[in-house]
């Protein structure tokens, strides 16, 4: 076959270059993308570098792509390759190792390397700058054996640095040739404020020095300054500016001042190769920070799509101190001109800090300390030039009252850049310039709009406050949110209407309670489809459209379109005859992976569509629900029936239970462990419900989870015998299913409704409970094994899991 | 020169459902078609457009969009546009009941 796609040479595997490698694969999939970086690893959050050199984060955790997903958008990726030069007449590149890569577009996003003095004794071990993980690595090795540190240069990377040391146990001193510390982002007010609270925090400095000379033997010793005096230093980090990579555009003859020169399409001088990060030079600046480059990074998308760009036009950049635990924040001119306009509010006691800048009445600069809470808005301001109003001045300066008691919330002192959401890589800005530009007043609405929150969810209460602090205070007036973007009725409304109105399909639900959306969306349709069986187990009849495809086709779809079968293994347990059974039907359908799951039962991967039916008539055991929202698993350890522990026969219990409750609907996944003592070794914390044995009875917990939320279960009640066990957990799970929200948790659920009400329903109220026990062994008549159904139903058979292979006419 | 479709059988009507999608496989090729509640019938390329593919046939069905089954891209059956937020298109092809037969044209 011939392969019509481009090939396109990405040169550096940092922020910049596969930043703008996501941004294209958002857009189009018209290349074929080949990656070199010099660097061993994957791709990496730089700028948490400083929080790993603090100790808050470990590498691992700021890998941004880790090697699979190179492999899933199908890029060619060689760590450790250093390139040499590109041969813009045959379209090659080289590297140091004489590999050659043909390319039809390349890019260069070599970055930048920390600018290292150039004087004598800087080749000393122990010398290092502040740039990459070997960095950051040798900075974590010498912190456990040197006391002592220097750090030349009170820059924002030099104090980050220097903040790290002090907290790895290290004595440490800031050289500084300026008078004041990141006097290039703040002005002299600011900076002395930063100087007194680092000093606070037990960080030294040594201002307006300069070094003239590293001393030492084997290693550093110390420093020497050009007036003669010293500083003894075993480690010492340079972080006195950066020096753009450009050898590889030296080497190729492409056109380079102090970075690589682009024009506003970031092209270079060389035909068909582009130059993005802190390598390039757009109209005389070289930027250094991640903001401006994910903006050259989108021009370059929009741009090899074939999509509308203006071109990059520059960046407002601003910056923050991440971890120093002082909040400072500057943008656009910050040092006060006779032709400024100045605004300051300076507070010695909460130590804060406000200036803004106006040129002709427009917002152009501004240097924040202590109190950031403003930045957002004012950076916005800034970039924007917009003119200063009474309202924008009251808002900025406040009214003169104090603001005691609002309470600060974190996303305000959260830095622009940080990802807020990190299964899509969307950054605070993002979502802060996403609600400002639209008017977004919902959480729906930014996910709509950004993907955040999308994913795995872990970042929703993150993007909440962020909207509640953009906001302020008309979030709480915001519009009122219904289940989906289709209503604006919430979940216990339409039950209600359901009830009242005795609905019966979701079509008849959307229709007679006006969705916006005729046949509603992945939302809401799965959650009717619930509600209505839930309601009416008897008479409702279940939607096979409204059910996400792993309930319609009962097997977990996974990424590569295949399934996952999972046989039901009650309470954990199996026998010889039917691993065999397992071990042969595997073989047969050609499984790629058997796997063990958490929850005591095993996977068979990849199993293909037209086969589910075959392999469920072949195995001929029920079906394990794993794809459902249902009774998943009821995890046991070994009991009393082999345990030299156990005091109950957690696997019996195990079993009964499992038998009892499977195949029922839930709002969403449900799981139980029972243990036999206290040792608790099935885990059951994080279980829906957690049942462990004692010499008298069980104790019942509820509203556990190890998943997106973690949260340990709450103990419900404890009880005598193994009757009012079954009854305790039927009624939990009836109550569950007749008030949790779809895809709501039993973790939320509890939070929600409250431990105190759960009890009151379950165990104190005896009739209450009775009710909720009739109610759910009516829905538990109802059930039948999917797996069996579907083998004796030709229809169904051929419908969903058959594949057509036509024939010409 | 007018180049004459060539139209496929990919079945008979009543193989067709509504609202839940078939497989069609075609040399390596496969093909999702899906009649919509109005009765009228789409055949799309059956691979999401998403970075990460993945098949479109077992998507859900509304209207004349589909939510892709594996990360909910909503995509325009009509147009094989993919709608805000995400982006990105698919392959329509043109597909038409004859009698008891449908037929899909490449
Ligand atoms: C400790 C630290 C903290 C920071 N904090 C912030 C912050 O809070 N906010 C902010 O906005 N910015 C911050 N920055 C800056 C930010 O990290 C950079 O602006 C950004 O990483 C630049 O991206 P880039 O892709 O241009 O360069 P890089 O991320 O450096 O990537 C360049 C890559 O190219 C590779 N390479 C170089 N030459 C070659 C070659 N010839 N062949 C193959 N590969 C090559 C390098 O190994 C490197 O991996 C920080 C930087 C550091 C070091
Ligand atoms: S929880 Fe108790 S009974 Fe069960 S295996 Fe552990 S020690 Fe044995």
């Amino acid at each position: 076959m011939i392969n019509s796609k481009k090939k396109l040479v990405v040169i550096g595997n940092g922020m910049a270059g596969i930043n703008t490698v996501e941004q294209i694969l958002k857009l189009t999939d018209k290349y074929e993308i080949t990656v070199l970086g010099s660097e061993p690893h994957p791709n990496y959050n730089r700028i948490m570098l400083s929080y790993v050199l603090e100790g808050s984060k470990t590498i691992e955790d700021i890998i941004l792509n880790d090697l699979q997903w190179y492999k899933d958008q199908g890029i060619t990726l060689y760590t450790g390759k250093m390139v040499q030069s590109i041969d813009g007449e045959r379209k090659r590149i080289h590297t140091e190792d004489g590999l050659e890569i043909d390319y039809d577009l390349a890019l260069i996003a070599t970055g930048s390397q920390s600018f290292i003095l150039p004087i004598p004794g800087k080749e000393l071990p122990g010398v290092i700058g502040f740039r990459d993980i070997a960095d950051c690595t040798a900075m974590l090795e010498a912190a456990k054996t040197y006391k002592k540190a220097a750090v030349i240069g009170g820059g924002l990377l030099g104090l980050e640095a220097a903040k790290g040391l002090v907290n790895l146990g290290m004595d440490v001193t800031v050289v500084h040739l300026m008078e004041d510390l990141m006097e290039r982002q703040l002005d002299r007010e600011a900076s002395a404020m930063l100087k007194a609270e680092l000093e606070r925090q037990g960080i030294k400095f040594a201002m307006q020095m300069q070094t003239a000379e590293v001393y030492g033997q084997d290693r550093v010793q110390g420093l020497r300054f050009s007036d003669g005096s010293e500083l003894e230093a075993d480690l010492l980090v340079m972080a006195v500016g950066i020096k753009p990579n450009i050898q590889v555009a030296v080497q190729s003859g492409i056109e380079t001042k102090r970075g690589i020169v682009v024009d506003d399409l970031m092209k270079t001088s060389m035909p068909d190769v582009y130059a993005v990060g802190e390598c390039a030079e757009h109209r005389g600046i070289c930027y250094g920070l991640v903001a401006p480059l994910f903006e050259q990074g989108s021009v370059i998308a929009k741009h090899l799509a074939g999509a509308d760009t203006e071109g990059y036009a520059g960046s407002v950049v601003s910056t923050k101190l991440k971890i120093s635990g002082v909040d400072v924040f500057s943008a656009g001119e910050f040092i006060t001109a006779p032709e400024h306009t100045v605004i300051v509010a300076k507070d010695e006691w909460k130590r804060t800090y406000k200036k803004v800048l106006l040129r002709e009445n427009r917002i152009v600069g501004t240097v924040l300390f202590g109190d950031v809470s403003e930045s957002a808005s004012l950076q916005k301001y800034v970039r924007q030039q917009t003119l200063m109003t009474d309202e924008i001045y009251g808002q900025l300066m406040g009214t003169g009252c104090s603001k005691d008691g609002a309470k600060t919330l974190s996303a305000e002192t959260m830095a622009d850049d940080e990802i807020v959401c990190g299964c899509n890589g969307v950054t605070k800005k993002a979502i802060v310039d996403a609600i400002h530009e639209n008017g977004l007043t919902t959480v729906d609405e930014i996910k709509a709009c950004t993907g955040a929150t999308r994913s795995c969810g872990g970042c929703k209460p993150v993007v909440e406050q962020i909207l509640q602090y953009v906001l302020g205070d008309s979030f709480k007036t915001a519009a009122k949110q219904g289940i989906c973007g289709c209503t604006t009725l919430s979940r216990d409304e339409i039950v209600a209407a359901i009830k009242t109105k005795g609905l019966t399909t979701t079509r008849e639900v959307m229709n007679v309670l006006g969705w916006q959306n005729d046949e509603g969306c992945s939302k809401c349709r799965p959650a009717l489809n619930y509600y209505l069986g839930m309601i009416n187990p008897d008479t409702h009849e279940n939607e096979e459209d409204s059910r996400f495809v792993n309930e319609r086709l009962h097997a977990n779809i996974q990424k590569d379109g295949t399934f996952t079968v999972v046989p039901r293994m009650y309470g954990g347990v199996t026998t010889p005859e039917d691993l065999k059974k397992i071990a042969d039907v595997s073989l047969k359908y050609n499984v790629k992976v058997v796997k063990v799951t958490g929850g005591q039962r095993l996977d068979l991967i990849g199993v293909r569509k037209e086969d589910l039916p075959k392999v469920w008539e072949e195995l001929d055991m029920p079906s394990g629900y794993a794809y459902a929202k249902s009774l998943r698993t009821v995890k046991t350890c070994v009991g009393s029936q082999f345990c030299r522990f156990g005091t109950q026969d957690s696997m019996g219990m195990g079993e009964v239970l499992e038998r009892k409750f499977e195949r029922l609907d839930f709002p969403a996944k449900f799981k139980l462990a029972v243990n036999g003592c206290p040792r608790n070794c099935a885990e059951s914390c994080t279980k829906d419900i957690g049942i462990v044995g004692n010499d008298g009875g069980w104790e019942i917990f509820i509203g556990g989870n190890g998943g997106i939320k973690a949260r340990l279960a709450d103990s419900l009640c404890k009880v005598k015998t193994d009757d009012e066990l079954i009854e305790i957990v039927g009624s939990v799970m009836q109550l569950y299913r007749e008030t949790g929200q779809y895809l709501e948790r039993t973790s939320e659920w509890v939070e929600r409704t409250g431990l105190e009400e759960i009890r009151k329903a379950v165990v104190h109220d005896v009739d209450q409970r009775k009710a909720l026990i009739e109610r759910i062994e009516f829905a538990l008549q109802q059930v039948e094994d999917p797996w069996k159904k579907i083998i004796n139903d030709a229809d169904s058979r051929k419908n969903l899991f058959e594949v057509v292979t036509p024939s010409l006419v | 020169m007018i180049k004459h479709a060539e139209w496929l059988v990919v079945g008979n009507s009543k193989d067709f459902p509504f609202r839940i999608g078939r497989t069609i496989r075609l040399n390596d090729n496969e093909i999702a078609v899906f009649r919509t509640s109005e009765n009228k019938l789409y055949a799309v390329e059956n691979s999401s457009p998403h970075p990460k593919g993945g098949p479109l046939t077992e998507a859900m069905v509304s209207g004349h969009h589909i939510y892709d089954p594996l990360c909910d891209w909503k995509i325009d059956l009509e147009t094989g546009i993919v709608q805000e937020p995400d982006h990105g298109q698919i392959k329509t092809y043109t597909v038409r009941e004859d009698g008891e037969k449908v037929k899909i044209s490449l």
